[in-house]
């Protein structure tokens, strides 16, 4: 029990401190609505550079083992 | 590290080993004609297998059927001014990083290593007919049942029990997934039960079929045996880890060797108490983790509690705090261990409430989130190939091409950094040496590897420098004596050797 607790206390640290990360570097990491718009711009590319005959290419790739 | 990348020869009905020493031969002529323009660069020097044994085992025997693993010396192989190894390993182009004193320095050489590959890959383009072109991939499997490695060494005192390792770092190489597993569409294990995988955590969980073992090829163990120290074998061992999969988001692998090498310190140090992660079906626990994308499901441990996997690595953190505040992080380098207890937590607060919000830091979260957004995009079922296509495609290392470099991943190393590691070695260990050798003497310089140098001083003698101690040969150690020598002969004079 007093390890949760210890647990707990930490995790309520470490928020506090990511929380003052992310006011220094607001950039560092997006969140909510600005994550949603960048994957519809990232969907957008990959449609882009998708490899043309993307399912001959997935047949076509076969590696040897290795190590 | 050393990185097994995938590779394809297009247009051409080539196999994998021709179009793998292709790529390396394209690569070191392309050093060569740089260094006509005028630009750094070095002779070829070749690998020198005199004190290899990958063969022994660490438990002091082999064991009956096990199969070391054979070097092959007729493949192209050779040693780079960064103290790096490029070379042919069965089918696969092989990148090992010179060795580094700490996690940031691996992910900067490793980071180099993928530079040194897309170099390669243009270089062999220049060499090739039009419609020819070699692709690599930094993955761990052709989605096929073929699997290729990402392996970490870390240098260990031998005077600590290998069964005490075996024991400790058991839970870690099971659980550490969840924050550097680099993510796969579909499942290449022979059999899950009822269990449909349609993505998990890992690209290699799949391939893990026994705890302790020889093989890196069949059959692979959590924990790998092989005994091949490259120094000292008196004094150290090297553990050799086939578990991991290779990364492309630079924090995770980070995370990977940064925590890997605290949990090693701490039980090198037998800074452990009475902490018991001992997991009752190891083997099993690899797979279930990376099936379980939820993070919620728990594992059996061996005295019978359960523990989810974010729980192990949180009990592993909080130990390593105590050390952290009781000993000190000399072993893993004072700064950069602060940073990894620091990003370590960060990853596991964050696996714990909100995994989207790691999706610029952690492989997999990263390629889930692409997967379920091009299925909602299009009305995807799982089992559409070009779901298949997208997960390749992760890893395809064409700047143009690669979706990992489209996703945006956070940094911790400048790119600027990573280009001059491309060429200079780490300054901290003996790849100092071997790299400033290869750089002033290429010409003179028969064959190298790991622990010694062969210079061909001329009129018949060849002279063997060994160096047999990782952390000597550092710059701090070694410079000021280097540059009072202008030929190698007077350097072997100096050293004594």
């Amino acid at each position: 029990m007093a390890e949760r607790e210890q647990k707990k206390k930490q995790q309520t640290t470490t928020r506090r401190e990511d929380e003052a990360v992310e006011e220094a570097v607001p950039a560092a990491a997006p969140q909510g609505e600005e994550l949603k718009d960048r994957l519809d711009d990232l969907l957008d590319e990959i449609d882009e550079v998708l490899e043309e005959h993307a399912e001959d290419f997935v047949k076509s790739y076969i590696q040897k083992g290795g190590e | 590290m050393e990185t097994e990348y995938g590779i394809v020869q297009r247009g051409a009905d080539s196999n994998p080993i021709s179009a793998s020493s292709l790529l390396i031969n394209a690569y070191v002529q392309h050093l060569e004609l740089a260094e006509e323009a005028g630009e750094s660069a070095q002779d070829k020097v070749d690998w020198d297998f005199e004190d290899e044994s990958p063969g022994n085992d660490a438990r002091g025997f082999a064991r009956d059927g096990s199969m070391p693993p054979e070097i092959e010396t007729h493949l192209v192989n050779t040693v780079l001014t960064n103290g790096a190894r490029l070379y042919v390993d069965h089918a696969h182009p092989e990148f090992s990083t010179p060795e580094c004193r700490d996690a940031l320095e691996v992910v900067q050489w490793d980071r180099a290593g993928e530079e040194v590959l897309i170099r390669s890959m243009r270089a062999a383009r220049r060499l090739l007919p039009p419609g020819q072109e070699i692709l690599i991939h930094k993955n761990n499997s052709d989605g096929k049942g073929n699997s290729y490695g990402c392996h970490e060494n870390y240098l260990m005192d031998r005077a600590v029990p290998f069964a005490r390792i075996v024991q400790r770092i058991m839970p870690h190489f099971v659980t550490r997934q969840i924050y550097c597993g680099a993510g796969k569409v579909g499942c290449e294990a022979a059999n899950t039960g009822d269990r449909k995988v349609h993505f998990q955590v890992s690209q290699r969980a799949d391939f893990f079929e026994e705890e302790v073992g020889l093989e890196t090829t069949l059959k692979r163990p959590i924990v790998n045996t092989r005994d091949e120290p490259h120094g000292d074998a008196q004094k150290y061992r090297r553990l050799h880890v086939i578990v991991g999969d290779a990364n492309l988001s630079e924090v995770a692998t980070f995370l990977k060797v940064g925590v890997t090498s605290l949990v090693l310190a701490m039980i090198e140090d037998d800074w452990w108490g009475s902490t018991d992660l001992s997991l009752a079906t190891p083997v099993a626990a690899i797979r279930q983790t990376s099936y379980d994308t939820s993070l919620s499901e728990t594992l059996e441990m061996a005295d019978g509690r359960t523990m989810t996997p974010l729980e192990i690595q949180w009990e592993l953190f909080d130990l390593a705090r105590k050390y952290a505040d009781d000993r000190g992080l000399e072993p893993v380098v004072e700064s950069v261990g602060r940073e990894v207890l620091r990003r370590w937590e960060a990853v596991l607060n964050g696996l714990e409430t909100d995994p989207a919000s790691l999706s610029t830091q952690i492989d997999w979260i990263a390629k889930q989130r692409l997967m379920e957004g091009y299925r909602e995009r299009h009305g995807l079922e799982w089992g559409d190939t070009r779901l298949n296509a997208l997960d390749l495609q992760y890893h395809d290392l064409r700047p143009d091409r690669s979706l990992f470099a489209k996703v945006g991943m956070e940094t911790i190393v400048e790119q600027s950094d990573v280009d001059d590691a491309v060429h200079d070695p780490p300054t901290t260990t003996r790849a100092w040496f071997r790299g400033q050798c290869l750089k002033r003497w290429s010409s003179s310089i028969t064959a190298a590897n790991w622990d010694s140098i062969v210079f061909d001083l001329g009129a018949d003698s060849l002279k063997r420098v060994g160096m047999m101690e990782p952390l000597k040969g550092t710059e701090a150690g070694l410079k000021a004596l280097m540059d009072t020598c202008e030929t190698p002969a007077e350097l072997i004079a100096k050293l004594g050797a």
